[in-house]
């Protein structure tokens, strides 16, 4: 069969056939499906995006706006603050679910819940535990001190604290279960010949458990990084970036602008995150390939 | 006579035990309370919600009733809301399905040209922050006709599911021997017949790994859900939910009912495939 562009032009190519065989031919029809989703879904409207955010005045807009460098100090206290807590007690608590216990494993299978629960109600039932006049912790306090307590989300501090502690309610069981997995892959030899030895927990941790985890919880960190950059709910369910527009994060702030029909602004702000995100997904890319 | 040793090792198996529990009890209630909060406010009459109590004076299934009858403003679609969910998350959960083992099976067994840069470029969309790609993509099915209409959401949801569905059914299907591909080719099987009748059967654990995550991720979707759909009985239950509370006096007993009979089918679906979830898919997610 040739190939023909148009009647006049025909000019007659080798036959399909000799140059693909049916399993390669096969092999393009299905990866086609996802190639479509991708053009369509992911190269379209980056490239459209881009686009609307590439005049100059828009990053001069985002720069005058206080609010939007609000959000990006709020991002990176979420980041660097937030997930160094996050990685930390995740490894903390992988050693803990490691030990064998009958209770231990019951225990896990009930933590694992955060992350297998959708997260609007949960952050919304967060949100009502935390009202100052009718929340349950305010009842707490008050019944035990007599006083009143905070005004949980009105102070923009506490109100990216409690936004912080939310993300980590929500996404700490994914991590504790995948630094588990790493854990349980190191020889247990190691730790029998240290015990022998008479080694601390202290230094079994140092000079075996962690040179065996440094780079999985190297790489957990850089991912859990570029996912909370990703991560809307766990502040905009719990503050809806309030009070006073103070406790936005990027991802929140975009959908803002979007939501105020400051298409160029919202895309704008995250063009601003990609210096950050760029790399990050670099590195993350060849790990992965490797 | 006394056994020297034996004393001393049982206290220290308490000490050990004790220490566990101060770790435990803590872990444990950090992670309860949010969810023991939500089921405390869909058991508790309006007056006990508010009181602050642990328990309510009288407990009741009233709650459920109302939202299961539809008895209050808010809760006038429930129905077609649910349903919503529960269509959407399906659609997702088959097209990632199909979608992803094409593709997959395409790169990894086929070796079908360029299928390492595509798969790059489906990991590149794996690591582009949701909430990012929200933005332009909201635009986007707005230029396509799609706002508030299914197929948005569901198509947006597949583009979010894919890369990590072909990722991890790639790195599954490379484990499968090539012999097995090469003896049906022996015996005369065509490509289809391979993908049919040798290949789906050895991948069915990740296939169904990959369509719970899919169907998850899309059932528990708020953000996309709630910029591509807006229209009562269009919108999904999250975002149903997010509308509740829009009312200055939100009924916040019958929100967290809602939010609990919408959390209860996840619950139930992640622990029914937990074994096939957890290996499949933090294998993918950190190669170390």
């Amino acid at each position: 069969m040739a190939i023909t562009l148009s009647g006049d032009q025909a000019v007659p190519g080798p036959p399909l056939s000799s140059r693909l065989t049916p399993a390669q031919v096969w092999g393009i029809v299905l990866l086609a499906p996802y190639l479509l989703v991708f053009l369509a879904f992911v190269v379209y409207p980056v490239c459209y995006g881009l686009w609307l955010a590439r005049a100059p005045s828009n990053y001069v807009a985002l720069y005058n706006d206080p609010i939007f460098a609000r959000a990006a100090v709020n991002t990176l206290i979420f980041l660097v603050i937030g997930i160094n807590i996050k990685m930390l007690i995740a490894l903390f608590l992988s050693g803990f679910f490691a030990q064998q216990r009958p209770w231990i494993k019951w225990l896990s299978v009930i933590f694992i819940l955060p992350w297998a629960v959708p997260s609007i109600p949960t952050i919304l039932s967060v949100r009502f535990m935390l009202n100052p006049e009718w929340g349950m912790i305010n009842h707490f306090i008050f019944s035990f001190t007599g006083d009143d307590g905070p005004n949980w989300l009105n102070d923009p501090t506490v109100a990216l604290t409690m936004a912080i502690a939310v993300h980590i309610w929500k996404s700490l069981p994914f991590w504790t279960l995948i630094l588990i997995t790493g854990r349980l892959a190191i020889s247990h030899d190691l730790f029998e010949a240290a015990e022998v030895d008479g080694a601390s927990w202290w230094q079994k941790f140092r000079y075996i458990t962690w040179p065996s985890m440094q780079t999985l919880y190297v790489t957990c960190t850089l991912l859990s990084m570029i996912w909370t950059l990703g991560d809307f709910n766990s502040v905009y369910l719990l503050t809806g970036g309030g009070p006073a527009d103070l406790t936005h994060v990027l991802s929140t702030l975009g959908i803002r602008y979007l939501r105020l029909d400051q298409l160029s602004l919202a895309m704008a702000s995250i063009v601003c995150a990609m210096p950050f995100v760029l790399p990050l997904v670099y590195f993350m890319m060849k790990r992965l390939s490797r | 006579m006394k056994l020297p040793g034996v004393r001393e090792f049982s206290w220290r198996e308490v000490g050990i035990e004790a220490r566990l529990l101060l770790i435990g009890i803590p872990v444990f209630l950090w992670t309860m309370i949010p969810i023991y909060h939500m089921f405390l406010f869909a058991i508790s009459p309006k007056e006990d919600a508010f009181s602050g109590k642990l328990w309510p004076d009288h407990p009741t299934l009233h709650n459920f009733e109302i939202v299961f009858k539809q008895q209050h403003y808010f809760l006038r679609d429930f129905y077609v809301q649910f349903w919503n969910s529960v269509v959407i998350a399906a659609s997702v959960g088959v097209l990632t399905l199909f979608i992803a083992t094409a593709a997959a099976f395409s790169i990894s067994r086929l070796k079908v040209p360029g299928g390492r840069i595509v798969l790059n470029l489906a990991l590149f969309t794996y690591f582009i922050p949701a909430a990012f790609l929200a933005v332009p993509m909201y635009r986007t099915m707005g230029n396509y006709g799609l706002l508030n209409n299914h197929w948005s959401l569901i198509l947006a949801m597949v583009t979010i599911a894919s890369p990590y569905a072909i990722w991890v059914l790639k790195q599954a299907s490379d484990k499968l021997p090539v012999e097995l591909d090469e003896a049906a080719v022996m015996d005369g099987a065509t490509t289809l017949q391979i993908f049919r009748l040798v290949y789906l059967p050895l991948m069915m654990p990740s296939l169904v790994a990959i369509g719970t995550y899919a169907v998850l991720l899309a059932w528990n979707e708020y953000l996309y859900a709630f910029l591509l759909l807006s229209n009562d009985r269009e919108i999904t239950l999250p975002v149903a939910l997010g509308n509740f509370l829009a009312a200055d006096d939100s009924p916040w007993e019958l929100l967290m009912t809602t939010g609990f009979i919408y959390a209860l089918p996840p619950a139930a679906v992640y622990y029914a495939f937990r074994r096939y979830m957890v290996g499949g898919l933090t294998a993918g997610a950190v190669k170390s």
